[in-house]
């Protein structure tokens, strides 16, 4: 993903002036094709990232672009108070691009884990909110963002995300985007976990069980209508991030399906539970959280016959 | 205060007559912040008249290449007033450099009022919203670095409060205004020795100040922050050293003007009552040329 981003970021450089790029001394052997190409559009500010956002925002009140660019937490948490005050509150068109949210940098720690960032940059005023589910969405939610005025946060895995989408779908900020059809149940998934969302639906046809999968690309604005439309032909909705479910997309969807009025479906938030201290790959990471497609797969199941285990795997 | 509504009404008819002096601006500004906060109960009076006189050289004496009737005009200066709480002066300032209508003034912290109690954009001349600190500094850099790229003129003036250099976000900004050699940005440091909890030297010591921004790359002058003269010679020509962005610590007095208010840390949080307003503005009456 992080290299479509930089390619796609090229693409659009070349066609409008405004584009810059700030980087927190991080994006080594990324963001060279960039700083090559544009290198008085370039800068790498050092480990810094209060002064990052607070520059691109100078930047952006004289009428540049300015995409920011670190991994994890770094360009959202160390910096949230800029972001607030200095982006948002004057709605400039700074975009925050995350590398490696989630939990790509697994290994690395908790402290790489980007878990809550969705939670807190759905909160700000004027925000937009992006966590493309492939390499394809990862392409047009930069240009969408580009073409958007104001703030912008793009969240990103690492690299080798598979390519889900087999043609361009038709791409609009605020708007989910169908991947599977069936009612026995809604998937809605959002970032790079897409994928296992993806499988998790084939290996319930396998069982019979037709699962509906929704790409949710954007949580902030949320498609409402489109949660509420699955939410009223299926029995279960199910979300599925890499993320705590708390403040992100689990809770975005709980928070439309609550202020409708009912009946409507039974919500399961699958995302990240379990205790910081836990090592391990990212791929070990979603297993222990039940986020691999296997343990979707099966949590749902459970969920449609109502069991009450359907809560995350320790 | 009958005498200062008469100096607006000098001031308003006066645009083709003779300019005021920078003092006069000055003391315009310091008895209109001063009615300002009383009537909002509000607090930081200390804050805006120790910047007062800085004010009125950057806005009074010309220094800044603005225009009140083209506050977007892109070559215009930019002028960041990153202590945005004592957004009164500010106010006041921009109100009597012709941005806005003085009467607005009079709705300042008001229910409904365009001017809240810390520094605001949309207020016509306000560049950045401020009030949080330590914002100023890195925003102010990266306009200073939009200019250069675009060829512009503008320069960046960026006002600090010494408390807020606490804050590591300006300590990064200052790291990267001179590493990218950003000659066009000045940051002002308005040095009145007092923070919100007492003293700069007992809550987080600063000094040696003007070695520390040297120490960082910047050409750094320090100046009496109420003197005019030497605001106006440290200010008129920047930068002070090719390839540097430039320093002033300004040695100032918390609640410049007043007797009472003058180095008392109680004036950053008190609002005068009438008697104290009235003793106030007279004190600054005397001041002005018989
Ligand atoms: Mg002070």
């Amino acid at each position: 993903m992080r290299n479509t981003f930089v390619n796609a970021l090229c693409d659009l450089a070349e066609q409008d002036e405004r584009v810059w790029l700030l980087c927190g001394d991080l994006g080594y052997s990324v963001l060279e094709r960039f700083s090559s190409r544009f290198p008085r559009r370039y800068i790498n500010v050092g480990v810094a990232e209060q002064n990052m956002v607070g520059v691109a925002a100078g930047l952006a009140l004289s009428g540049k672009v300015v995409f920011i660019y670190s991994i994890a937490n770094f360009p959202v948490m160390r910096c949230l108070e800029q972001l607030r005050n200095d982006v948002c509150y004057h709605n400039l068109s700074v975009k925050t691009v995350a590398v490696g949210a989630g939990l790509p940098y697994g290994t690395h720690g908790y402290t790489h884990h980007g878990i809550e960032d969705i939670a807190v940059m759905r909160t700000l005023p004027n925000m937009t909110v992006v966590a493309p589910g492939d390499p394809v969405e990862t392409r047009l939610a930069t240009a969408a963002l580009l073409a958007h005025e104001g703030p912008g946060y793009l969240r990103l895995g690492k690299g080798g995300e598979p390519t889900i989408h087999q043609s361009a779908p038709d791409f609009q900020l605020g708007q989910a985007l169908t991947l599977r059809e069936g009612d026995d149940v809604a998937i809605i998934a959002t970032g790079a976990i897409l994928a296992e969302a993806v499988k998790a639906a084939d290996l319930l046809a396998a069982q019979g069980i037709r699962a509906g999968v929704l790409s949710m690309p954007t949580i902030q604005p949320l498609d409402t209508a489109a949660v509420l439309r699955v939410a009223e032909r299926s029995p279960l909705v199910v979300t599925v991030e890499e993320h705590r479910p708390v403040g992100g997309l689990g809770s975005a969807v709980a928070e439309t399906l609550a202020c409708a009025p009912g009946p409507h479906a039974r919500l399961l938030t699958c995302g990240v539970t379990i205790s910081p201290s836990v090592v391990g790959s990212g791929a070990y990471l979603r297993e222990r959280n039940g986020l691999d497609a296997a343990h979707l797969a099966q949590r749902i199941a459970q969920a449609l016959v109502g069991a009450p285990s359907a809560q995350p795997v320790r | 205060m009958a005498s200062v509504s008469k100096a607006t009404q000098k001031k308003a008819g006066a645009e083709t007559t003779t300019q005021r002096s920078t003092r006069e601006f000055a003391r315009d500004v310091r008895a209109r912040a001063l009615q300002m906060v009383h009537r909002a109960s509000a607090s930081h009076i200390g804050s805006s008249l120790s910047m007062t006189d800085l004010l009125a050289v950057l806005y009074g004496g010309g220094i800044l290449r603005v225009d009140p009737a083209r506050p977007d005009w892109p070559e215009r200066d930019r002028f960041i007033l990153s202590k945005g709480h004592a957004a009164a002066a500010g106010y006041a300032t921009l109100a009597e450099a012709g941005f806005f209508p003085i009467e607005w003034l009079d709705t300042y912290c008001q229910d409904g009022s365009k001017l809240p109690g810390h520094l605001t954009r949309g207020v016509p001349g306000v560049e950045l919203s401020t009030g949080s600190l330590g914002h100023g500094l890195p925003v102010g850099a990266g306009m200073a670095l939009a200019a250069r790229a675009d060829g512009s003129p503008a320069r960046v003036f960026v006002l600090l409060s010494d408390g807020e250099l606490d804050e590591g976000s300006n300590w990064e900004a200052i790291l990267f205004a001179a590493h990218h050699g950003l000659e066009n940005l000045v940051a002002i440091v308005d040095y009145n020795k007092i923070q919100s909890f007492g003293s700069v030297a007992e809550v987080m010591r600063l000094d040696p100040l003007a070695e520390k921004w040297r120490a960082f790359g910047w050409a750094c002058r320090e100046i009496d922050g109420h003197d005019h003269a030497a605001i106006a010679e440290a200010l008129s020509v920047v930068p002070h050293e090719p390839g540097k962005p430039t320093a002033i610590v300004a040695h100032t007095i918390k609640g410049k003007g007043v007797s009472f208010m003058e180095d008392q840390l109680a004036w950053h949080y008190k609002s005068p009552n009438d008697e104290q307003l009235a003793q106030a503005l007279a004190e600054l009456e005397q001041e002005k040329p018989q």
